[in-house]
């Protein structure tokens, strides 16, 4: 199966892209870019920001699909960038505006496809978070131990720790600091101490050059995953 | 109850449980439906209990609590068999009258009939109650026959007989052929044809195959599912048994949610019942099938009734849609194919195969066969659970069924559909009830719910209202439902308050089309409908609200005015006392005032004044 080609066309070109791949991802094997918020390479797409609709089918049964998760199937004929496809992408841009006005990426992507301000009521001028999920994630599937999740629903709907309390499987690792598209997650270094989720770390230096590896807890938890002494990890990846 | 070892063992059980019943004994079927049981159905019964206890008609007369018996609006119904004789309105004070006149005397006591509100009338026999007469009753067939928690009484009722019939030399493919031929949709409100649903799953690699029944509902005012689950378990347990069979799955759940208390407990006991019969579990009736049903408790959101978020919720993850595809048929629960069909429609499939598909095909129109249940409410005289042939009309349910609108009032909008359907003005009043006619004009069929509206409802708040139950069930995964039906809420409610403005009217479509187009799930893609509805019918109402600042169904309360008219108030001081607010100034006897700086608009003098001296104006 692997090997099978699966012929569609994209924005009126026939094209050819491997079986099980996405929409998205033939796309952008032939050079056409379809803006992505919550996608990540490394992550399972989930279809959170609705950013990456194309339009499939022929006039007049079309409807958008998120690119990210829809297979690519024989003869499909995919429009990435209609007026349909624009006016649900300026929409989504429009509204992530009103939700977090001090994501710059979001404004960035809203004056790509020409919009310069939101016509919906702005919630805290100082909010971020797009909820894309994509933290979540990160820390499910990368960092291996679901210390976040999603909480609530709507209105109140927030990525959170279990009961929004110091976290006991965070690990303090950082990954969904360093994967957040708008910088939403507060995390602070300072005086050996790493603070994140409302937790504090305490970051190991390395036995040779003194610089600080990571946090404790991180190195325990790959002590635990590999079956090797902790004490392993106590040499930085420079030192090693 | 034996453990039936064959297919034969079990119709011998039936063959001498039918000749040790006498079909002219009396029976008395108190309603224990929704409708019924809180309005005190457990009482109306132990009354008839203690009472037949004490003239010792104990053996003579059979008392059964029975599902629901439909005409919710005339709470408590009882039934007397066998001679259909329906009474409503019964409390636990007229059971002695009762027992006394009609069970011991057979007299029919007239107050406690349904009476023409024509010509007065009195209509005794079910038959004769309009509100039944346009009914085809398929799924809710044995509401006031049967005991819910008595199988004996499912199979004397020829429970199970389905399955018989499949099992004797029906292989899988017959069955999902006789269920295409038949034309069922799923009853859930997405409407996909069950059969080729079905087709899908049992074509789907793998060996393990699982089935779900959809007991999510969740729609205000709407009760269907919870009627069935409650008032004949075993209907949805059969349909369920042969679709695994068709399918080849080897265990069902049944997902309800926990504010159905009742329904889970009748499920619980009819799987129990079914497990210890030999219905469920290995080898069925000797047939070398096997199956197995468990029950999954949901915690009660709206948007776990959409089936990959019911998937996520059974799963123990959170209850939140999944893109597809892949679809449920092919990688469902734990990744195996699966089917999920909605309650109604499980237990349409009894009857299916008993009575041939080409029976079912025959009622109902071209695209949308067999009949479908409705929570009829809102405005009719007849609020209640109605089970009708697709292609009856709006006008047949909201007049013949549902009496006509309450208190002699104009019929304004019937919303189909459940939360996320659309308002039907008066002009559609003769469009048929199918898939395909309410999606023409808007609408949804959605799982039946429909709620009759009359002048005094405000088109304009009937939508804020829908938007702020879709808000807050919104699952808040993906942007444009999270984000849009804020936004639409907070925009309805600045027009219902007044501040609504020109710009308002078309961002309002213009978010509805790409909420509609780019949601992920049918909630958000449907949440639009309640909007694009009444803007598209009653626009005058939202442009009333912004342009002139008037709410012409006089119920946005801030556009409201209320004044005494001073020619009819007699001082009587009602209002001055009752006002919150204390806005109301006035001596007796001397014609009072109401201070509009202070006036909270809450309605409470207009209610309280006796002479209609309380002018409401907008």
């Amino acid at each position: 199966m692997k090997n099978d080609s699966v012929s569609l066309t994209i924005d009126g070109k026939p094209v050819q892209a491997p079986a099980g791949t996405t929409l998205l991802l033939a796309a952008k094997d032939n050079g056409i870019d379809i803006p992505t918020l919550c996608y990540h390479p490394e992550l399972k797409p989930e279809g959170h920001c609705r950013l990456c609709v194309v339009e499939i089918g022929a006039a007049p049964s079309t409807r958008l699909v998120n690119s990210c998760t829809y297979p690519v199937e024989p003869g499909l004929v995919v429009q990435t960038a209609s007026a349909k496809v624009l006016a649900s992408r300026r929409m989504v841009l429009e509204l992530l505006m009103a939700q977090a006005p001090a994501a710059e990426i979001i404004k960035q992507m809203a004056a790509d496809l020409g919009v310069i301000e939101t016509r919906f009521t702005k919630g805290d001028p100082a909010a971020r978070c797009i909820l894309c999920g994509q933290c979540v994630r990160t820390c499910r599937e990368v960092a291996g131990v679901s210390a976040i999740s999603m909480a609530f629903r709507t209105p109140k709907k927030r990525v959170a720790t279990p009961f929004k309390e110091e976290s006991e499987a965070c690990i303090g690792c950082g990954s969904c600091v360093f994967i957040c598209p708008t910088g939403t997650i507060a995390y602070t270094e300072k005086d050996g101490i790493r603070t994140v989720w409302g937790r504090k770390f305490e970051l190991q230096p390395c036995a040779k050059c003194g610089n600080y590896i990571g946090p404790k807890a991180q190195l325990e938890h790959w002590a635990k995953l590999t079956g090797d002494p902790v004490e392993s990890f106590y040499t930085c990846k420079d030192c090693r | 109850m034996p453990k039936f070892e064959s297919m034969n063992h079990l119709e011998e059980y039936r063959g001498r449980l039918l000749s040790s019943r006498n079909p002219q004994e009396p029976q008395v079927l108190v309603c224990g439906g929704p409708g019924c049981l809180p309005v005190g159905s457990e009482e109306v019964a132990a009354a008839f209990q203690a009472e037949l206890k004490q003239r010792g008609l104990n053996g003579k007369v059979v008392l059964k609590e029975s599902g629901c018996q439909g005409l919710c609006a005339k709470a408590v119904k009882v039934m007397f068999r066998p001679q259909e004789i329906a009474y409503q309105q019964v409390t636990a004070e007229d059971v002695p009258e009762i027992v006394e006149e009609t069970l011991v005397k057979g007299k029919i006591i007239d107050k406690f009939c349904y009476q023409d509100p024509d010509d007065g009338s009195v209509k005794a026999y079910k038959s004769k109650v309009p509100f039944y007469q346009g009914q085809r009753l398929i799924v809710l067939g044995k509401m006031d026959l049967i005991d819910p928690t008595s199988l004996d009484d499912y199979l004397a009722a020829g429970g199970y007989q389905a399955l018989q019939k499949v099992f004797d030399g029906m292989s899988p493919e017959a069955v999902i052929d006789a269920v295409e031929r038949s034309g069922l949709r799923g009853r859930g409100g997405g409407g996909f044809p069950t059969g080729r649903k079905w087709r899908l799953c049992r074509q789907a690699p793998g060996d393990i195959k699982y089935l779900i029944c959809n007991g999510d509902e969740g729609d205000p005012g709407a009760f269907m599912d919870r009627a069935v689950m409650e008032g004949d378990p075993h209907a949805v347990l059969e349909g369920m048994i042969i679709g695994a069979y068709a399918i080849g799955a080897i265990q069902g759940y049944i997902y309800v949610r926990h504010e159905y208390p009742l329904a889970v407990k009748r499920l619980a006991l009819a799987i129990d019942q079914a497990r210890d019969a030999g219905l469920l579990g290995a080898d069925l009736l000797g047939s070398g099938f096997s199956f197995d049903v468990k029950i999954s408790k949901g915690a009660g959101a709206f948007v776990c009734g959409e089936e990959t978020a019911l998937i996520a919720s059974m799963e123990g993850d959170i209850g939140e849609p999944h893109p597809r595809p892949p679809y449920p048929a092919v990688a469902g629960l734990w990744g195996k194919p699966t089917v999920i069909n909605n309650v109604e429609t499980w237990a349409n499939i009894p009857a299916i195969m008993s009575h041939g598909p080409e029976w079912y095909a025959a009622i109902g129109t071209e695209n949308s066969k067999g009949t479908k249940v409705f929570s009829l409410v809102g405005a009719v005289n007849h609020t209640g659970l109605v089970e009708v042939p697709m292609g009856t009309t709006l006008r047949q349910m909201v007049y013949d069924l549902g009496g006509g609108i309450r208190g002699g009032g104009e019929f304004k909008a019937v919303q189909t559909g459940g939360p996320s359907g659309g308002c039907i003005p008066k002009q559609f009043l003769d469009l048929p009830v199918d898939y395909d006619s309410l999606q023409s004009v808007g609408s949804i069929m959605g799982s039946g719910g429909m709620i009759v509206m009359d002048e005094t409802s405000c088109m304009v708040d009937v939508a804020r209202y829908f938007l702020s139950f879709l808000h807050d069930e919104s699952c808040g995964k993906c942007t444009p439902c999270r984000e849009g039906t804020k936004h639409l809420l907070e925009i309805l409610t600045e027009i219902t308050n007044g501040n609504g403005t020109e710009e308002h009217i078309p961002l309002m479509e213009e978010l509805c089309d790409a909420m509609a187009a780019a949601s992920l799930c049918g909630l958000g893609q449907s949440a639009v409908n309640p909007v694009l509805s009444t803007l598209k019918y009653f626009r005058e109402e939202y442009e009333a609200h912004i342009r002139e600042k008037k709410c012409p169904a006089l119920v946005c309360r801030p556009l409201l005015k209320y004044t005494v008219d001073p020619e009819t108030c007699t001082g009587c001081l009602a209002c001055v006392r009752e006002c919150p607010a204390d806005a109301i100034h006035g001596e007796a006897a001397e014609p009072h005032l109401i201070d509009q700086e202070l006036c909270v608009k809450c309605g409470m003098c207009h209610a309280v004044c006796k002479f209609d001296a309380v002018k409401v104006e907008s």
